[in-house]
């Protein structure tokens, strides 16, 4: 940053510096561990395919890694022919 | 028709990462289909630098052993529609990666994408050679500084040898992307010039990237510098390497930033 600073872009150290420390503490707490996504695709997947039949194609997995929390979006299609609930 | 380019040096750190991904969002923003691929088994790192670290869920790896399909291991980017990431795994062997499951991801690729991006890993082992394998054609990233030179004239033999292309008779495209270039350094001798990397490595040149604190910036930001600061000399460079690789003529330059008075005044004895 120089003497005549002004107009000059915000630095981006701190940026990388918050991205790096998120992704890291996750990598520790994760390493030589079966991933959670992977472990919980197959058991949400498993308890509905208990009532419907799925087309593991037709499932999408997205996650977003937060410093506090993470977000995990399943999108299934479920085929409409079986919706009746299977009684247990 | 798709075209599958790997991006690769020999040498670590001379940008092969950064220029995947610059290049990527390049062809992206201009209307073309573009997937980018991390082959750095163990050693991820496209992710961070297309700030999409937080969203990798599955891997080239898991599309191997078919723990998923080909569509749920992509990543859509966020900022760009028609760019999407494939990324490396983080922890599994890096034997995981086979010849067999490599053709079939490229294959499925070249059935989605106009390009299909493949950061190679550095050294001449077998990511290295798995990235390259399938590959219509090549950028070789290369600094004016002789153990990149040295590595690149390696890397352009393995190119000659070892792809699906050359082992078929058929020639390989090879690019020289010059990155890291000081003009300044240049014209007080202290560094390779052009002509001399050239005249070495007689490959025909694609772009060349000026040295420019705007790249640390975008891997800072997880924004590839085409994206993050389009007006940048390297990103410009970038942005003209990508469309000589569609095939356009343009003039070689070397962008360099606008200076003003107090640039020039104060930041020269700076350096």
């Amino acid at each position: 940053m120089n003497f005549f600073g002004f107009g000059r872009r915000r630095s981006s150290a701190p940026i990388a510096r918050e991205r790096l420390r998120i992704l890291l503490e996750h990598e520790r707490a994760t390493a030589g561990q079966k991933d959670l996504m992977l472990v919980l695709r197959e058991e949400i997947l498993a308890v509905i395919g208990r009532h419907v039949a799925v087309d593991p194609e037709k499932v999408m997995v997205k996650v977003d890694r937060g410093s506090t929390m993470s977000t995990l979006e399943i999108d299934i299609e479920v085929p409409n022919v079986e919706m009746r609930l299977v009684p247990a | 028709m798709a075209k599958v380019l790997v991006v690769t040096s020999g040498k670590g750190g001379v940008g092969k990462t950064t220029s995947t991904a610059a290049l990527g969002v390049a062809l992206a923003r201009d209307g073309q289909n573009v997937v980018v691929v991390d082959f750095d088994v163990g050693l991820r790192n496209l992710d961070l630098v297309m700030g999409a670290e937080r969203r990798v869920v599955y891997d080239v790896i898991n599309v191997i052993q078919g723990v998923v399909k080909l569509p749920q291991a992509l990543i859509r980017d966020k900022r760009i529609a028609t760019l999407s990431l494939l990324a490396a795994s983080q922890t599994r062997d890096k034997d995981a990666l086979t010849e067999e499951g490599v053709a079939q991801v490229i294959a499925g690729l070249r059935e989605r994408f106009d390009w299909i991006i493949c950061d190679s890993p550095a050294g001449i082992e077998r990511g290295a050679t798995l990235a390259m394998r399938y590959a219509d054609a090549a950028v070789v990233v290369t600094n004016p500084e002789v153990s990149s030179v040295r590595d690149s004239d390696r890397i352009i033999g393995l190119l000659d040898a070892k792809t699906e292309k050359a082992e078929k008779g058929e020639r390989i495209e090879k690019h020289l992307l010059i990155t890291r270039y000081e003009p300044s350094r240049v014209a007080r001798a202290e560094m390779l010039s052009i002509d001399d990397v050239l005249e070495i490595l007689s490959i025909p040149l694609i772009g060349i990237i000026p040295e420019s604190e705007d790249v640390l910036r975008a891997s800072n930001l997880g924004s590839p510098v085409t994206l993050s600061n389009p007006a940048s000399a390297p990103a410009r460079a970038y942005v003209d390497a990508a469309r000589r690789l569609k095939g356009e003529t343009i003039e070689m330059t070397v962008p360099a930033d606008k200076k003003g008075l107090f640039d020039k005044l104060f930041r020269r004895r700076a350096a």
